[in-house]
């Protein structure tokens, strides 16, 4: 028995006492990074959490922090899980903290209706519920740079630069393999819109996440379907399958177009050769060749503060998708500061920090970033703001743009998006918005 | 010594069946009410009581559900996700067609959903048994999994595939929703599950209870003695999903906020029958050690280093954290493999001699 009343009583001591002694510290920036690097998802997920820290590692080793206040990162593990991403958020909310980055569908859609109330702004870059791009309905969510429905309507756009228009998509056929979960299903509506508009025909395969290393069946059908163009929305081991199942049965990998997320080097690897032509959207440059990335290797992954296995991976792309993501974090945290004129920011202010993001080409030029990514602006009205995209294509060894930036189809997304957020609002009822756009 | 019955004399039936009827459990069930209604909410933050407390006690329940047919009726059943499932999505389409309808009154209801889906999946239990019974209700858990993805009229067709919990409120109090504070939810859970948890004990102590009983340790001969198989089999079924169909309604509208339906994998199905493994099969108290043990351990321990003040990576955290607590299930079991209930009468039996153990 003592066994019990041991782990008892050390449970009760750990659970009471951390939390209050937070209180009294140091001036500090704290931004908790909800991460995963465990379980099914954990191929995305660590490239992506290696380029978030690594990005403000930097900023703390090389410039001291952000306007000269140390930014406090602290990963916690959520497994792509939603239990997890509760206990997590509980954990760092008692911290202050000024943005959640939860890289989770699941776990963003339970903090969406939290973060008016703990008023702590959640920023879910390209991923989320793209109706949070509606500011006026959603003031603590962003979504920049581009959403789903964005990201859908630029492969059509692309695709139909390939055959020579829009107009000669009309009986083309058009495949759509996706995770069968809330992330995966949602540019549906839009292809089922567009396969009304322009006539192709679409065929849906659903990937169920237990399934995901488990699709040649699913790839039968694709072979006996035979569509013109292949469209992913994966992540996970769900991509490395698709990828190698499609080079399996011989379909065209030029033709095979996969979503931002769909886009890490490790998806494309393991199908070696056969996996050469295959596209994806992207939303930031790839390589190690910005100054910004070089000093991410000099300052943080040389002196072994970084996770990364090994140097090659730093400029990998989901690796860069995470120091965008941070770029974005401290870029709204220099902006709340200038809007406040303190250094020592909130919650509050990050949010505002967020409302007023604009990051100019001279200013990714001036953090070492120049062309990384196409340059942004979030305003109260849009969240999200629609930018552009551009496409890649795997040479075997590294993805290679074959496209210039380009836009997404905004005037049939952006109607969609206001009246998703209408919905959701009728659905969920959230508090009415009561901050000012300023 | 400490835990003598001798002097406390039963004078009257309703002494005699009373749910404790020694002292001292008495004075340690009102101490841990005390604990939980009061101490727990005053000294935690929302990191114990939303992070902690509500999912055990959530756990705890559906781990009661579960112990009722596994352990008092002998049905083995992995379908345990799948009726937390129907709970959840039951609630939710019930307080999403009737709004005005009283929030606490909707997720009890939500269990005669998932009730009337136990009895289905229970049927085969009166033609098969053991494994071939677990294959059974897995085709319940594979149903059920495919219906609240594929089936857009269960999440009212919402763009994101997940159910999305509403703002309800009792008596002006914000219950369900974001502007809940998790003392209000903690409260409704915590008297939720004490309700259940005695109306299950009074249950499983009647007539209904001995008859399960009697089909576990031997279904041919609680036969011949007169047992109805159909009504008892499917009894058992019934209250076990419904208190797992309330335990998956409060998962959603009490604990997450929104859900989407792989919340409800047969992950959870597996980790709710470890729970009644570890906690002890037929013993509703191991049912709150085992979901203590199974939820709460971890917690802990990927609090530890912090505490320690050692700087770990989260996933190594995570990682030690499963190996360690692997290891103390196996450990456990080794060390007594009728769970940690047993453990607990055995601790009894040793204060109830001490300090003279002959």
């Amino acid at each position: 028995m003592n066994r019990q009343s041991l782990s008892l009583a050390a449970f009760i001591v750990a659970v009471a006492l951390p939390l209050p002694a937070d209180d009294a510290k140091a001036e500090s920036l704290y931004v908790p990074l909800l991460t995963y690097r465990t379980g099914a998802f954990a191929g995305s997920g660590i490239p992506v959490a290696n380029g978030m820290h690594d990005y403000l590692t930097m900023l703390n080793e090389r410039d001291g922090g952000i306007g000269g206040v140390k930014i406090e990162i602290e990963e916690c593990e959520t497994g792509y899980t939603a239990e997890k991403g509760v206990e997590c958020y509980e954990k760092t909310k008692a911290k202050k903290p000024l943005v959640y980055n939860p890289y989770s569908t699941a776990i963003t859609l339970q903090l969406i209706p939290k973060a008016p109330v703990d008023k702590v702004p959640l920023l879910s870059m390209a991923y989320g519920l793209s109706a949070s791009a509606v500011g006026k309905n959603f003031a603590w969510v962003f979504n920049p740079p581009t959403t789903y429905w964005d990201g859908t309507s630029a492969i059509i756009k692309h695709i139909a630069e390939q055959e020579g228009g829009l107009d000669k998509l009309q009986g083309k056929k058009i495949g759509f393999i996706h995770l069968d979960a809330g992330y995966g299903k949602e540019p549906i509506p839009l292809l089922e819109q567009f396969k009304s508009k322009y006539g192709f025909e679409l065929f849906l395969y659903p990937v169920p996440p237990k399934e995901m290393q488990n699709q040649s069946s699913i790839w039968l059908n694709v072979q006996r379907d035979n569509p013109d163009y292949m469209i992913m929305w994966g992540w996970g081991a769900m991509n490395p399958t698709a990828i190698k199942e499609a080079a399996n049965i011989g379909f065209p990998m030029n033709k095979f177009y996969g979503v931002w997320w769909s886009a890490g080097e490790d998806d494309a690897r393991p199908a070696g050769e056969g996996a050469i032509g295959y596209r994806t959207l992207n939303l930031n440059g790839t390589g190690a060749d910005y100054p910004a990335i070089k000093d991410i290797q000099r300052l943080v992954v040389d002196t072994g503060k970084s996770q990364v296995t090994s140097k090659g991976r730093v400029g990998e792309n989901l690796y860069n998708r995470g120091v965008m993501n941070s770029v974005l974090v401290a870029e709204a945290i220099r902006t709340a500061q200038k809007l406040t004129g303190k250094t020592a920011i909130d919650a509050t202010d990050m949010r505002r920090g967020l409302e007023h993001l604009e990051i100019t080409a001279e200013r990714l030029k001036e953090i070492g970033l120049e062309d990384f990514m196409a340059p942004m602006k979030v305003t109260c009205e849009d969240h999200n703001g629609h930018h552009a995209v551009y496409v890649q294509e795997w040479d075997g060894k590294q993805w290679k743009p074959i496209s210039n930036w380009f836009e997404p189809m905004k005037d049939v997304v952006r109607p969609m998006l206001e009246q998703a957020a209408a919905e959701y609002v009728a659905k969920s009822k959230p508090p009415e918005r009561t901050e000012s756009c300023d | 010594m400490l835990y003598r019955e001798a002097g406390q004399f039963k004078t009257s039936y309703a002494a005699d069946q009373a749910i404790f009827p020694l002292i001292e459990d008495r004075i340690g069930m009102l101490a841990t009410l005390l604990v939980a209604g009061a101490v727990i909410p005053a000294i935690g933050g929302d990191f114990l009581l939303n992070g902690v407390m509500i999912p055990f006690l959530i756990f705890a329940l559906a781990a009661v559900g579960l112990n009722i047919l596994v352990g008092y009726a002998g049905q083995l059943s992995l379908g345990t996700g799948a009726f937390m499932g129907v709970g959840a999505y039951a609630c939710y389409k019930l307080t999403t067609q009737f709004p005005d309808v009283n929030i606490v009154l909707v997720i009890v209801c939500a269990g005669f959903f998932s009730a009337a889906a136990g009895v289905a999946f229970g049927l085969p239990s009166l033609r098969i048994k053991g494994f071939y019974l677990v294959v059974a209700t897995l085709a319940a858990q594979f149903f059920f999994e495919w219906a609240f993805i594929r089936i857009g009229w269960l999440y009212n067709y919402n763009a994101s595939g997940a159910i999305e919990v509403p703002g309800r409120e009792m008596l002006g109090i914000a219950i369900t929703g974001p502007a809940a504070t998790s003392t209000t939810r903690y409260y409704l859970v915590l008297a939720i599950v004490i309700v259940m948890t005695w109306l299950a004990s009074n249950l499983i102590r009647g007539r209904y209870g001995r008859a399960w009983m009697m089909v576990r340790d031997m279904d041919i001969a609680a036969e011949l003695m007169g047992v109805r198989m159909l009504r008892t089999k499917l009894l058992a079924f019934a209250v076990s999903s419904f208190y797992c169909g309330v335990a998956g309604a409060m998962m959603v509208f009490l604990w997450y906020g929104s859900a989407e339906p792989s919340a409800f994998s047969i992950r959870v199905s597996f980790q709710v029958l470890f729970m009644v493994i570890i906690g002890g099969m037929g013993s509703l108290l191991g049912s709150f050690f085992g979901a203590a043990f199974i939820w709460a351990l971890p917690i802990l321990l990927r609090l530890m280093p912090e505490l320690l003040g050692l700087r770990i990576g989260s996933q190594t955290v995570d990682q030690i954290s499963q190996m360690v607590s692997g290891a103390l299930i196996i450990l456990f079991l080794i060390v007594e493999p009728h769970g940690l209930a047993r453990l607990w009468s055995l601790a009894k039996q040793k204060l109830r001699v001490w300090p003279f153990p002959y």
